[in-house]
């Protein structure tokens, strides 16, 4: 979905942007599941139990419709991310509610890391993070593919140094 | 003074030069602070009550004094230093060794800070700033002050690459120190009263509108307000006074080796900043300041402040002048006349930014991208298109509303960490994100 901004950045709509795998979709609907829905609907069968069916029908429909919103959210959030590798520099888009572009040129690549925390080594699944002299930059891509991960932090690594610049 | 002589037991290959100790007061500066306080414990101890002064005291001294000494001098004899073509290496430590290479390539400034009390003893501390050091990579304190000049006049030929360093005796590797022209001399009035119309005069005005309002409810009110207003006004005036101190005799030259920025009263420093090394620079107009037509001036370098607050303190290239001449200088040490005129935000954005937006604006040419804001104080940001590391568009939920979008262009700045074109229309911040990210490039290959 791009949107204003990315589209005069590219020139053309759609030229070639990548996106996160879907494995993070997964993680983070199941940290959803997990940290919402599964704790309300434990909250509603003990309040079932202590105080009585209407709380715990209430109890049901919170959990649920918050549960709802934030499936969606995250839906929408992992749809937003995307990154595109031009000839000079790195894009990359993000966030749904603030809406981030940030363009990286190669040769300002400080480091790059790769980082994975145990959910993520599970899945497969690795982020991104492009670091720049300017403490500003907030250029990172989340839930690629291990290949996929490995691929680009060795290409930014190798076009990083063929076009260093001072500082 | 004079150096103290090489170390000729050091490991030396046949092109490194000799190992170079610090100036050989360097223990009596580094513990100076604690001998006076010592000094003035003990003399007020004798003042007060003469026998005190007996043997404990007598013991402590007796102990503590020579252990100071003993622990100074060591550490002064294991704290070498040299300069070799490409590093500055300095060796130091007593229970830990630490070897340091500072590469030179990277050094954005060199600072010369003579404390006063080193001021009288004639000895300087050196300090380095690189890109990535938090704090000052490598402070070499103290040296004598011929010999930190000569130092300095040698590091920066050496890391702008003038110099094809390492071979040759001492004498020959460090050149005498070279002219310099000045440009600008802040004059004393100005500056006591630019620091004075400010924050001070606020804090005065606030408080003695208070005490008046208060001694028409009631006349007891008056003195507990003013026992609480005090702290205030006397932390709002120390931080004037400190301010002052650091800021006297502003003066602004030109050197070989670069920008040279020399001020202070009783602890003076002298900042070089070597050409193209500059960030960004702010320049500031307070609402108080306005009806004068005076600016104040700040610059950033990649590596300068985030360490220690003495740091933080500085970072003034102008402390107080006329709007002209700050132009002026600005446009002169970022190599090239700054764009004129500025493109405004839609009027919409006044429901994003009601107080700003009167202020707000960008302009772009081939080299700077400069951007205005600020409510009482005006901040303009100037950035050297060189030196943008990543340019971002991002637009909250409110601004989206309004079709609108902001700008930050990001450097190496500490400080000043770039410019921010604030509440543009959407699509004009997208077209300016691709002009500038194109010309950015173009301003990098030149």
């Amino acid at each position: 979905m791009p949107d204003a901004v990315t589209d005069v950045v590219t020139g053309q709509p759609d030229a070639g942007w990548r996106r996160p795998d879907r494995r993070l979709l997964v993680l983070r609907r199941s940290t959803v599941w997990g940290l919402v829905a599964l704790p309300g609907v434990v909250v509603a069968a003990a309040l079932g139990v202590l105080a009585g069916p209407a709380e715990a029908v209430a109890a049901l429909l919170l959990a649920g419709s918050l549960t709802g919103l934030l499936l969606v959210g995250v839906q929408r959030r992992w749809a937003a991310w995307g990154y595109l590798e031009r000839e000079d520099d790195l894009v990359v888009r993000r966030g749904v509610l603030i809406r981030r572009t940030t363009v990286v040129p190669y040769g300002r690549m400080q480091f790059v890391d790769v980082t994975a925390g145990p959910l993520d080594r599970r899945l497969g699944i690795a982020t991104v993070t492009l670091h720049t002299a300017a403490p500003a930059t907030d250029a990172f891509v989340p839930g690629l593919l291990a290949d996929e991960a490995t691929r680009l932090r060795d290409k930014l690594a190798a076009l990083g140094e063929a076009r260093q610049a001072g500082v | 003074m004079t150096a103290p002589p090489a170390e000729d037991r050091a490991p030396t290959t046949a092109t490194d030069p000799p190992w170079e100790r610090l100036h050989p007061l360097t223990p009596l500066l580094r513990g100076g602070r604690l001998v006076v306080l010592g000094l003035v414990v003990v003399g007020q101890q004798g003042l007060r009550d003469p026998s005190a002064l007996g043997t404990p005291m007598l013991v402590l001294l007796a102990l503590g004094v020579p252990l100071a000494a003993l622990v100074g001098y060591v550490s002064w004899r294991r704290m070498r230093y040299r300069v070799t073509a490409t590093e500055l290496q300095v060796e130091s430590g007593v229970l830990t060794r630490r070897s340091r290479r500072v590469p030179l390539a990277r050094v954005q400034a060199v600072d010369v800070v003579r404390p006063f009390y080193a001021r009288v003893l004639g000895a300087a501390e050196l300090r380095l700033e690189v890109v990535g050091g938090g704090d000052a990579e490598a402070p070499l304190a103290f040296l004598g002050d011929d010999e930190a000049l000569r130092l300095r006049t040698r590091l920066l030929d050496l890391s702008s690459g003038r110099v094809a360093g390492g071979e040759g005796e001492e004498g020959q590797a460090l050149p005498a120190p070279e002219p310099e022209r000045v440009l600008v001399v802040v004059p004393t009035a100005p500056l006591v009263w630019s620091v004075l119309l400010g924050p001070p005069l606020v804090a005065l005005a606030v408080t003695v509108a208070a005490t008046l309002v208060a001694a028409l409810i009631s006349v007891q009110a008056v003195l507990p307000l003013l026992a609480g207003a005090l702290p205030i006004l006397l932390g709002v005036a120390s931080m004037a006074a400190r301010r002052l101190l650091s800021e006297y005799g502003f003066t602004v030259a030109e050197s070989p080796d670069g920008l040279r920025l020399r001020h202070g009263l009783l602890d003076t420093r002298s900042q070089t900043i070597p050409a193209g090394r500059i960030q960004t620079v702010r320049v500031l107009e307070p609402l108080l300041w306005r009806r004068f037509g005076w600016v104040r001036v700040e610059v950033d370098v990649a590596g300068y402040g985030g360490g220690s607050q003495e740091q933080a303190a500085t970072g003034a290239l102008l402390p107080v002048a006329p709007r002209a001449l700050a132009d002026q200088l600005v446009a002169r040490v970022l190599d090239g006349p700054l764009p004129t005129g500025r493109s405004a935000p839609p009027p919409r954005a006044r429901w994003r930014a009601p107080l700003t937006v009167r202020r707000l604006g960008v302009v772009l040419d081939d080299r700077h991208l400069v951007t205005t804001s600020g409510v009482l104080t005006t901040t303009t940001d100037v950035v050297p298109l060189s030196k943008v590391q990543s340019l971002r568009v991002t637009q909250g939920p409110w601004q989206r509303r309004w079709r609108l979008a902001s700008l930050h262009a990001d450097t190496a700045g500490r400080r000043l960490v770039g410019g921010v074109a604030a509440h543009r229309d959407a699509d004009d911040a997208a077209a300016l994100l691709a002009e500038v990210t194109r010309r950015a490039r173009a301003a990098r290959r030149r």
